[in-house]
């Protein structure tokens, strides 16, 4: 029991990690929100590579969940969906302009992490106001719903269930409690992780009924080392999902960059989400990617089989109605030969935040938004043929031109220096635009 | 002579609008608000000049009713944006009980709009410059205008912001939880624009004062216990109902935008006729009850 001892109790969707700890500290959460009327199924997943006794996670949930309401999933479904929608870059080849785009493509980045997991034991509880309404082990962890009265006494009896809580933690607590929420605490069961032979932890799957359609982010944030990074999935019927009480906009698409770009896309993709979070002042969540599961253009990834969003949690598909899936590196498909439609919308959301710029928690709406986004980025290749029509000579000054745009595309987006990326890209700077005469420089010429 | 409030609305309106499209990533194509714009003001010329002729053509409410569908009516058709503005602004003249509209146009609009599921509100697309500059303006326009009717805007803010941090309070949450959730644009909208409405408010201050709870409390009914959004638009939309028997209750003069006026509370029996768009409509004369009870008798002499 003593290993139980001091499990850091991490607080879902972030997560707070006691100073001894740091080292686990883990700066990015993965979430998936299955969502129709008001039947939600949660799943979070984290890259936890610690000390599996060493923590513990705690999750403020609208019900007490039976057994059957809670589920190990299977990380690679996750790994899945992030591949599908990451931000994608495309590539085009210039035709010869004297005589035009096939593309292939490579993927973003993924992101990365979260963690999960909890520990305690059953005590004498009552006293403190705390009732365990119930406990279970599933898969490699033991689960406990608690509901408590006294924010103090949750808080107790979670430090004397070898909880390490931070300061602070408590009046976040206490509005939960008010508010009758129930906490889902899970740890590692060691014994049963031994068993089952997995290396990783899997994700934490939770299906209820309620009309709250958020994600409590706020236990999160009360210890929080800088900021934290949340990634949300979010699967529908009807349309895109949106926050409604922070912004929620849409990343810059559709650039042209600098070739170079190719071998540095993670990198890219960093600096240019942190440049647009500090242009918004870090008060928005960002669209990533909003689109119809069943098809892709281009496709980063396969789209997800219905089994595969089965297995996340969307309730409402037909098993029968598998539609083919559309395959990676495909262009886009004639209209007839398009998948069937899965009804299942997917709205990827990124986040970076901290308690001083989202003080609450994030609340969702769905909306009636069909239309397709993506993040994409264009990498256009030069033609570099010798012919020598007038087409030519047009196209390889126009080339020029386009080279200077793409490199201050890029500064723009990422906040690199624009002389960096010109150098990189091996291209001269342009020549300064000759300031135009002054009035009176016009009138004596001599 | 006082101006005209709506002029600086309108000036707020597309201010704001114009903003919204260009810096603020607003879900509204410049052809749809065009083609919303268009469709209202056509909708009020029909309505007014066309096949009901009853008075002249004034765009004014018509061109407010458009510019605020633009501000926070998001659909992916273009049909149904129309649609929403045909409805928004043919229910001031479909609408009526007692010779005035019902409901306040653009948000009976927006609600219907929202019941076919097709069309939704953004309330969070706000950002904080966005917020604090129509804050200005909006406190500026009760100056510059002298609006007669701010009371219920004042009022509705009020109740709305006691509730919303009286709960945040209750529950020990941090001050910048019920802060946060105040600065939005679309309550802003909402207290200035749509709940101001003098012709669709009720006649007295004290009537007012009381629609200003109910709207506040039903809002925060919808967001903080049915957990739903657009809290404000179905409370405004189901307590304008309440409108003709809170006049019935609390009566006082009728609001035309030719006399803006507070609305004093009138005699116990009272005649009065209606003017302009009313012409028609109205039956001229009303009486009122002579014998109101204790309470609204002391809410009148408050008023």
């Amino acid at each position: 029991m003593c290993a139980w001892s001091h499990p850091t109790l991490l607080a879902f969707c972030g997560f707070y990690v006691s100073k001894a700890d740091t080292r686990l500290f883990n700066k990015a959460s993965q979430v998936v929100l299955v969502r129709s009327d008001d039947r939600t199924v949660l799943t979070m997943a984290n890259d936890f590579k610690g000390d599996l006794k060493e923590f513990a996670v705690v999750v403020p949930v609208p019900t007490v969940l039976q057994r059957g309401q809670i589920h190990v999933g299977n990380k690679a479904l996750i790994d899945h969906l992030d591949a599908y929608s990451a931000p994608r870059l495309v590539e085009y080849f210039d035709e010869n302009p004297c005589a035009r785009p096939l593309y292939e493509l490579s993927r973003a980045a993924t992101p990365a992490a979260m963690r999960a997991d909890a520990a305690l034991e059953r005590n004498a509880a009552k006293s403190l106001g705390v009732t365990i309404e119930a406990q279970y082990t599933v898969g490699e962890y033991d689960i406990l719903i608690l509901s408590a009265q006294q924010s103090s006494g949750l808080e107790i009896w979670l430090r004397d269930n070898g909880y390490r809580i931070p300061a602070g933690a408590s009046s976040v607590l206490s509005s939960y409690i008010k508010q009758n929420l129930k906490f889902f605490v899970a740890k590692v069961n060691l014994k049963e992780q031994a068993k089952l032979g997995f290396s990783m932890l899997r994700p934490i799957q939770v299906a209820y009924e309620s009309p709250k359609f958020m994600l409590p982010i706020r236990l999160g944030t009360v210890n929080a080392d800088g900021t934290q990074e949340l990634f949300i999935y979010a699967l529908t019927q009807r349309g895109r999902v949106e926050a409604t009480n922070y912004r929620t906009v849409k990343l810059p698409t559709g650039m042209d960059l600098p070739l170079y770009v190719k071998d540095r896309f993670p990198d890219f993709y960093r600096a240019m989400f942190s440049q647009q979070v500090k242009k918004e002042n870090m008060s928005t969540i960002f669209t990533e990617y909003a689109w119809d599961t069943s098809w892709c253009d281009p496709c980063a990834a396969d789209p997800l089989s219905t089994e595969e969003l089965q297995q996340l949690g969307v309730f409402w598909l037909n098993p029968s109605s598998d539609p083919t899936p559309a395959r990676a590196n495909q262009t886009r498909l004639p209209v007839a030969l398009q998948p069937r439609p899965q009804n299942v919308f997917l709205t990827r959301l990124h986040v970076r935040y901290d308690g001083a710029h989202f003080p609450e928690d994030l609340v969702f709406q769905e909306t009636a938004d069909r239309t397709n986004f993506q993040g994409r980025y264009v990498l256009r290749h030069a033609w570099n043929g010798t012919d020598t029509c007038a087409a030519a000579a047009r196209y390889r000054v126009e080339l020029t031109q386009r080279r200077e745009l793409e490199a201050q595309n890029l500064a723009l987006l990422t906040g690199w220096s624009v002389t960096d990326i010109r150098s990189a890209m091996k291209i001269a700077s342009p020549p300064a635009t000759p300031t135009p005469a002054t009035w009176w420089q016009r009138i004596w010429r001599d | 002579m006082k101006p005209d409030p709506r002029h600086y609305q309108i000036a707020v309106l597309a201010a704001l609008l114009a903003y919204g499209l260009t810096r603020l990533d607003f879900e509204v194509t410049r052809v749809q608000a065009v083609a919303m714009l268009t469709t209202a003001l056509l909708t009020q010329y029909l309505c007014t000049r066309g096949f009901l002729a009853t008075s002249a053509f004034d765009p004014r409410s018509a061109l407010i009713s458009g510019l605020s569908l633009c501000l926070l009516l998001r659909t992916n058709s273009l049909e149904l944006a129309i649609v929403a503005a045909v409805v928004t602004v043919g229910s001031k003249f479909v609408i009526r009980i007692g010779g005035k509209h019902l409901f306040n146009p653009t948000n009976f609009g927006i609600v219907v709009m929202l019941i076919t599921g097709h069309a939704w509100v953004s309330p969070g697309q706000w950002g904080n410059v966005a917020f604090f500059a129509l804050l200005m303006a909006c406190l500026g326009g009760l100056v510059v205008t002298r609006a007669a009717r701010s009371d219920v805007t004042l009022s509705f803010l009020a109740f709305y912001m006691g509730l919303v941090f009286g709960r945040s309070l209750w529950l020990g949450e941090p001050m910048s939880i019920p802060s946060h959730r105040l600065q939005s644009g679309a309550l802003l909208l909402f207290s200035f624009f749509m709940i101001s409405d003098p012709r669709t408010t009720p006649d007295s201050r004290p009537g007012r004062i009381l629609f200003a709870l109910l709207v506040a409390c039903g809002a925060w009914y919808v967001q903080f216990r049915l957990f739903r959004t657009n809290g404000l638009l179905w409370s405004l939309a189901a307590c304008s109902l309440t409108v003709p028997l809170i006049n019935r209750l609390l009566p006082g003069r009728r609001y035309e935008w030719s006399r803006p006026g507070i609305g004093s509370l009138v005699p116990t029996e009272v005649a009065y006729e209606t003017t302009g768009s009313d012409r028609r409509s109205s039956r001229g004369v009303r009486v009122v009850a002579s014998h109101a009870p204790g309470l609204l008798r002391f809410l009148r002499i408050q008023g």
